[in-house]
């Protein structure tokens, strides 16, 4: 009852941006790393791929992909919002920057496997 | 499905108060603020609970309703009522006087935190100032001045209940209107006084205020205005 206020587009597509923006900011660092791997230590990097040549990380790599556009399209929804002359498609950008991140993790899944 | 009765719990006491259920008559084109009246006039008299105008413009009867802030003159039970129950509560974000009744102190004092009053420099002997109602700036301000201070846009605000020195969106939106009008000379304190985390910069852009405004007010809008504003006097060196 006390957050019924809360459930309205603008304020999902809010928490997803948040979200979305922790989840990359714990990913880079560990991204970093592994790529760092590659050069200082070229079999634990070749073994590190093997083991994420799984389905379960695959899964959790297009949720990265569809993260990280979300991120991107609700970020240009913000820009559009607080630069553009605007008042009433605040919903309609919403629908788009969903809509754009989902295409995106649809067209991941069908190219990058 | 309409029930010859409904089930109203409402919030009875201060800040640590706990909630009272009423049963009320279901009436046709009956108003949440019909449903209060009926209680403290025919129930329970020691009701606390405000209004004035009963019709929308006044401002003063905005509650808590099943969670949502809302303006309860122009809220009919049929919108409402959920399986027959309403649960009123007061405002969010403002201290509790008693049962529905908040003090509205804050909110109207972080109006004049926003210099949210007109500043001219012009006397009644000259002539009236020329504003064509199709100037842009005038459109913007035109766009908000029929806000009527009932407080839900701050009730609803999370930045609000977050930082309880933030503004909140009918200052700012106030603020706004006034940087609009042609006619006002504190462009620049204002902009200074709105200009910070507790100002238009602490805006998250969730659109609470947009989604509940009972007047299709977009403070929101008026929050991103002063942010660029902000910028560009920044950008200035004006706001140093």
């Amino acid at each position: 009852m006390a957050r019924v206020h809360r459930n309205h587009p603008a304020y999902w597509a809010f928490v997803i941006h948040r979200l979305s923006g922790l989840g990359l900011a714990a990913f880079l660092p560990v991204h970093l790393y592994v790529l760092g791997l590659a050069l200082s230590d070229s079999t634990a990097f070749a073994d590190f791929i093997s083991w994420s040549n799984t389905p379960a990380l695959k899964a959790l790599e297009t949720l990265l992909v569809v993260f990280l556009s979300a991120h991107l399209s609700g970020g240009l929804r913000l820009l559009a919002l607080e630069f553009l002359d605007w008042r009433n498609w605040q919903k309609t950008l919403v629908a788009l920057s969903g809509g754009f991140s989902l295409c995106i993790g649809l067209v991941f899944l069908l190219y990058a496997y | 499905m309409q029930t010859d009765q409904i089930s109203v719990s409402i919030w009875r006491g201060g800040e640590d108060g706990k909630y009272q259920t009423y049963r009320v008559p279901r009436l046709e084109s009956q108003t949440v603020l019909d449903v209060v009246t009926y209680i403290q006039r025919e129930l329970d008299p020691s009701l606390s609970y405000r209004f004035a105008c009963r019709v929308g413009v006044c401002g003063s009867c905005a509650m808590t309703v099943n969670g949502k802030a809302r303006w309860t003159c122009r809220t009919h039970v049929s919108r409402v009522a959920d399986g027959g129950a309403i649960t009123l509560a007061p405002l969010r974000n403002l201290p509790v006087v008693k049962d529905l009744v908040v003090d509205m102190a804050v909110f109207f004092d972080k109006w004049e935190k926003a210099l949210g009053s007109f500043v001219g420099d012009q006397t009644r002997d000259q002539a009236l100032a020329a504003v064509s109602p199709a100037d842009p700036r005038r459109r913007e301000a035109s766009a908000g001045i029929e806000c009527i201070g009932c407080g839900i846009c701050y009730a609803t605000c999370d930045v609000v209940d977050w930082n309880k020195d933030y503004l909140g969106p009918a200052a700012m939106n106030r603020a706004w209107t006034l940087i609009n009008d042609a006619r006002d000379v504190a462009r620049l304190p204002r902009l200074q006084a709105i200009a910070g985390d507790n100002g238009c910069l602490g805006c998250h852009s969730q659109q609470g205020c947009v989604e509940r405004c009972p007047k299709s007010l977009n403070p929101t809008v008026a929050i991103a205005g002063l942010k660029r504003e902000s910028m560009k006097a920044a950008l200035k060196g004006e706001l140093s």
